[in-house]
């Protein structure tokens, strides 16, 4: 039976950049070892033997031409932004490296 | 006059009889009227709608030569972007967004000079089969108010069915055009993956995602669906080849010699009688239309469901990535001293439902170090037997066929707190979209026990959408013959108030 | 206790591992139509898809693949008949989509070479650093921290993003490691990105400037004793932007290693930051606890599968390898190595060559660029290249120097015109009445004149003190305002005195 601990959901939620409550954390802890017992499935068929397919088509070597077409005004591509300043969006401080 | 087919409002306008004004009107009155029951819409443009319809007939009064659907209304499901309209996919994350951009299947409504409504409620970024995870509440079933219009397209298939438009343009990822459908009594069709172009399609799971036609007649299905497709070079996976037929297929409605194979998994247990009976009558009417009905095996669909609950959920934890307040969008706990990553996480956490979050969480561990193989490696090869299985069914037969959904709507609220339960109502759409083939739903009838719609699903090879439009316009002559009347005649007035 | 670099070397193996990161040259970005100009003001290049906006689609620019492929032929890679792009999960809000498009256990270029040649105490030496892989990926947008006292990251206020780099094609390089150097490694690291760069330059896919970011390296260092087998935890150094500073990154971090080892104590497997001003490195991430970037293959993609065709005639278009060429040069040129190697500094290889190709003495071209020109250039703080003067100006101005058209000093001021925009050389001749005097009746003239006043020298070369002709020469240039050829001068005045003239 596969499952997933409170710990590890939230690993997976620090990963996925969630904020998530205790209640929360448990009680999807719970959900997921109903949820993995029943996709853990398709280890079933999933032999050696079979190649795995990523994608419904068949299609190659699909290219654009190396030619520039124009983009977005600034203020087009800031309208969105939830704070912007000196034509740039603004973001809170970046914790990590440079 | 909103309760033809969308083929005859166009030979209205084409005729001088109506003008799009009148009819994009009669329209929005409706929605007036009935939208505080169904509640199909997110945001109705009545202005942009307006104005969009009095340019069509400001064409046609040039004489300007216009296309087959110029001037008739349609319904947008809310999760493609249109140009300074609200695009929110069913989530607080995108409330307020403007995007800057036309999605091409907006573009293409646009020179098709088909007349947007407005944007249909939705489960939250598509993930759902009931429309209840939208964060702006659920939309109700016209046949039923108390129950779910089916999901995650349940407002393109309600205002369909309410009379609210005549067309809709819904999404299908494991069968959110195709179920809602089925339990609104209209027609739906995902077309063959990489037919209709998925660039402005706000991404769930990119690798099943694919926009499609609904309506409430195969013909007018066809005709949206050769309005929307095509080529598309901003998207790297459309197929560069002619549009099918599927007008021409859909006026033909010709099944004699078709062989028709029924997919024996995709029946018994587990369906609800009613659901059964009306398609095996089906059958019967096909088979009395010329076609021969033979049996077809696919012995690894019984694994699709697990296989799509780990790729839809892996896809959707890397797409959904970008909703983190830096450039758009709702942002969150943004006060002092907050780091980005902190504003991210409170955004995310406040932003998204409990589903999204549910299957995020899930996409992620089953791509983490140490778990892909198992799981979404996996599935990637269970993805490899299924369509192993189409290829080897289509050897004996033109197309496939099979209930839509194991059962007809059920009560809002019913299977809210049951994911798995929720997640079998995809068990028969979920193999086409696997497979990347074209599949339908279109009225079998209703349920005997329950007098709710129930969905007849054909499914036909890549780029052969041509052949379930023959097989659905055939059914449905032989169908609306048998009931002397629409099916959707038989719905409650909505007006009455229930 | 601090060690010396031969200390070091006496007792550890260093083994080196460098990943350099290439910014494409294509006029689009890698998954978009935006262009690609660098310093272009913030936010102007940019689209729904370089910032991620929802339902946006990426699609690969050709020229990108084809110039990948190129640097992997380039170095004697072998190209994958099927690859493909991966996303590469992690959040940074430089980074739009949360992921980046990226090439992961399927990379287009696979297991190539370089040899490159360093001096050692044994004299040139070859070293062949072997290539693991070539890989697609994209750019990320650029921050700008603000408030806090450094206008870094740490202890700023917030940041502002422009997103105008993020989407421009990057090309990963990615070597094996590389025992064996000794303590050859530093010169090694240098020489080897030297010669990447040399090439990539040649292939003309990038402008590799590692001032402006567009050649990036980081350089993976680790020690293990001399003779161990096991190789030591390895210390990964970013933001090293030029080439001295490659070779004192591994220097420095060869020391830092080998002072914890000595000390007892263990190297952190860590990302450094290479600081220029004190040329050590500082901690960045540790990286014990590995990311989990979840890759998976890109699903808004399709594979690449390049045909040989394809393949064969980018082979056939590419050009010599910069090192054979300079060997090839060099000697048709006679020139010795301390000349060649301030050509190259000075990047007037390609000019020279084209100028010697127009018909120039290969010593005079490469006097003119190197000399004058880029004396001139120096002057203004531009490139040679930005200089208003082409290979065939100076072909032109040396032929005119040897038909005795031109003296010298007047070469110089036509090159000075051309170089200030009069036009071309004979244009700069007319505008400016730039004329070798080679009226021998007006010379003669100016003889006479000279001798009259200095007559107490010209009586000394009467009397056949050749040596002070040179004062009443250097009199008649002047009088003649240096449009003179000296040569004939010298012959006439001395004739004009009754000596000898040869």
């Amino acid at each position: 039976m596969s499952s997933l601990s409170r710990d590890e959901v939230a690993k997976l939620a620090g990963l996925a950049r969630i904020e998530m409550s205790e209640e929360e954390l448990v009680s999807l802890s719970k959900e997921f070892t109903v949820i993995l017992d029943a996709v853990a499935r398709v280890q079933e068929v999933a032999s050696a033997d079979v190649a795995p397919t990523s994608h419904p088509l068949s299609l190659r070597n699909v290219f654009r031409p190396d030619v520039v077409v124009p983009s977005l005004s600034p203020e087009q591509a800031l309208s969105g932004a939830p704070a912007q300043e000196e034509q740039r969006f603004r973001v809170p401080q970046i914790l990590g490296e440079e | 006059m909103i309760r033809s087919t969308a083929a005859q409002m166009a030979a209205k306008l084409a005729s001088g009889e109506t003008t799009s004004v009148t009819l994009t009107q009669a329209h929005l009155d409706r929605i007036n009227s009935v939208e505080d029951k169904v509640h199909a819409f997110l945001f109705v443009d009545e202005k942009g709608a307006l104005e969009q319809a009095a340019s069509v007939d400001a064409k046609r009064a040039k004489g300007e030569k216009l296309s087959p659907l110029a001037g008739v209304p349609l319904a947008l499901k809310d999760v493609l972007a249109q140009k300074n309209k609200p695009t929110t996919c069913g989530s607080k994350i995108l409330e307020g967004w403007l995007p800057p951009y036309d999605s091409t299947v907006v573009a293409n409504l646009k020179k098709n000079d088909i007349v947007i409504l407005g944007k249909t409620n939705m489960d939250e970024f598509a993930m759902g089969s009931s429309t209840e995870n939208s964060a702006y509440g659920p939309t109700h079933n016209p046949w039923d108010l108390s129950r779910i219009p089916g999901g995650s397209g349940g407002g393109s298939s309600a205002a369909l069915a309410s009379f609210e438009a005549p067309l809709a343009i819904g999404t299908d990822t494991g069968g959110s055009i195709r179920q809602p459908a089925a339990v609104t009594g209209t027609v739906g069709v995902k077309p063959t993956y990489g037919g209709v172009s998925r660039y402005g399609l706000v991404a769930f799971s990119s690798s099943l995602d694919q926009a499609g036609p609904c309506a409430r007649t195969v013909l007018d299905t066809a005709l949206l669906h050769e309005a929307i497709a095509g080529y598309d070079p901003k998207d790297a996976t459309s197929i560069n080849a002619p549009v099918p037929q599927v007008v021409q297929a859909a006026k033909d409605g010709n099944v004699k010699g078709m062989k028709i194979g029924v997919v024996k998994e995709l029946n018994g247990d587990g369906y609800q009688p009613g659901v059964r009976a009306r398609f095996e009558e089906a059958l019967e009417l096909l088979a009395k239309a010329g076609a021969e009905i033979v049996e077809v095996s696919t012995p690894n669909f019984e694994y699709a469901l697990a296989a799509y609950y780990l790729i839809a959920p892996s896809e959707a934890s890397s797409n959904l990535a970008r909703f983190d307040a830096m450039r758009y969008g709702l942002r969150v706990g943004d006060v002092d001293g907050a780091s980005a990553e902190a504003v991210m996480n409170l955004t995310r956490e406040v932003g998204f439902g409990k589903e999204v979050k549910r299957r995020i969480i899930l996409g992620t561990y089953a791509l983490s170090s140490g778990y892909y193989d198992a799981y979404y490696g996996s599935a990637q090869k269970v993805r490899t037997l299924i369509t192993q299985d189409f290829t080897q069914a289509f050897t004996k037969a033109d197309v496939l066929v099979s209930p839509t959904c194991p059962t007809t709507a059920f009560k809002i609220g019913e299977k809210a707190n049951d994911p798995l339960a929720m997640y079998l109502n995809d068990i028969a759409t979920i193999p086409v979209n696997l497979a990347g083939i074209g599949g339908m739903s279109l009225p079998a009838g209703l349920a005997d026990e329950d007098g709710l719609p129930v969905g007849f699903q054909i499914m036909s090879p890549v780029m052969k959408d041509e052949r379930m439009y023959s097989v659905g316009a055939a059914l449905e002559a032989a169908l609306l013959s048998q009931w002397g009347a629409p099916l959707l005649d038989r719905a409650p007035a909505l007006e009455a108030g229930k | 206790m601090s060690l010396t670099y031969d200390d070091v070397v006496a007792k550890y193996e260093p083994v080196l591992g460098l990943e350099v990161h290439v910014e494409l040259n294509t006029e689009s970005k890698m998954f978009c139509g935006c262009a690609t100009v660098f310093g272009a003001e913030p936010n102007t290049q940019t689209c729904p898809v370089c910032l991620a906006l929802p339902g946006a689609l990426p699609v690969v620019n050709e020229k990108a693949i084809e110039s990948t492929i190129k640097i992997g032929l380039a170095l004697n890679c072998s190209i994958a008949p099927f690859s493909r792009f991966a996303r590469k999960n992690y959040f940074y809000p430089d980074m739009p989509k949360n992921f980046q498009i990226s090439q992961y256990d399927e990379p287009i270029c696979v297991d190539g070479y370089i040899d490159v040649e360093i001096e050692t105490d044994e004299g040139p030496k070859k070293f062949r650093v072997e290539v693991e892989r070539v890989h697609m990926e994209e750019d990320t947008g650029k921050s700008l921290h603000v408030g806090g006292a450094t206008g870094r990251i740490h202890g700023a206020e917030y940041s502002l993003l422009d997103y105008n780099r993020a989407g421009i094609p990057l090309v990963e390089i990615v070597t094996k490691i590389v025992p064996g150097t000794g303590k050859y490694a530093p010169e090694v690291a240098k020489a080897y990105v030297a010669e990447l760069r040399d090439i990539l330059r040649s292939l003309g896919v990038s402008d590799v400037k590692m001032e402006q970011g567009s050649l990036r390296c980081d350089a993976n260092v680790s020690l293990r004793l001399i003779g161990a087998e096991k190789l030591g935890t390895r210390s990964e150094t970013k933001n090293v932007n030029s080439l001295r500073s490659v070779e004192r990154a591994v220097r420095g971090e060869m020391i830092r290693h080998a002072e914890l080892l000595n000390a007892g104590g263990r190297v952190v497997q860590e990302t450094r930051h290479f600081q220029e001003d004190t040329g050590l490195t500082r901690s960045g991430r540790s990286k014990e606890q590995a990311e989990d970037y979840r890759y998976f293959p890109e699903p808004d993609l399709v594979p690449v599968e390049p045909d040989a065709a394809w393949i064969e005639t980018l082979r056939a278009g590419l050009p010599e390898r910069p090192s054979i060429r300079r060997k090839r040069l060099q000697e048709a040129w006679a020139v010795p190595e301390k000349e060649m190697a301030a050509m190259i500094n000075a990047d007037v290889l390609d000019i020279v060559e084209e100028t010697v190709l127009l018909g120039a003495d290969p010593t005079k071209a490469r006097s003119w660029w190197l000399g004058e020109i880029s004396r001139i250039a120096n002057d203004k703080d531009v490139a040679i290249a930005d200089l208003a003067i082409t290979p065939k100006d100076v072909a032109e101005i040396v032929a005119l120097v040897n038909s005795g058209d031109l003296t010298d000093k007047l070469a110089r001021q036509v090159v000075e015109g051309v170089i200030s925009g009069e036009g071309k050389p004979s244009e700069v001749i007319a505008k400016r009445g730039i004329k070798v005097v080679n009226d021998d009746g007006a010379l003669m003239a100016a003889i006479e004149k000279v001798c009259a006043e200095q007559a107490e020298t010209a009586e000394k070369v009467r009397a056949g003190h050749i040596p002070a002709a040179g004062a009443l020469i250097g009199a008649v240039m002047k009088e003649t305002k240096g449009q003179a050829d000296a040569a004939r001068v010298r012959e006439l005045l001395l004739g004009h005195l009754g000596q000898p003239t040869s």
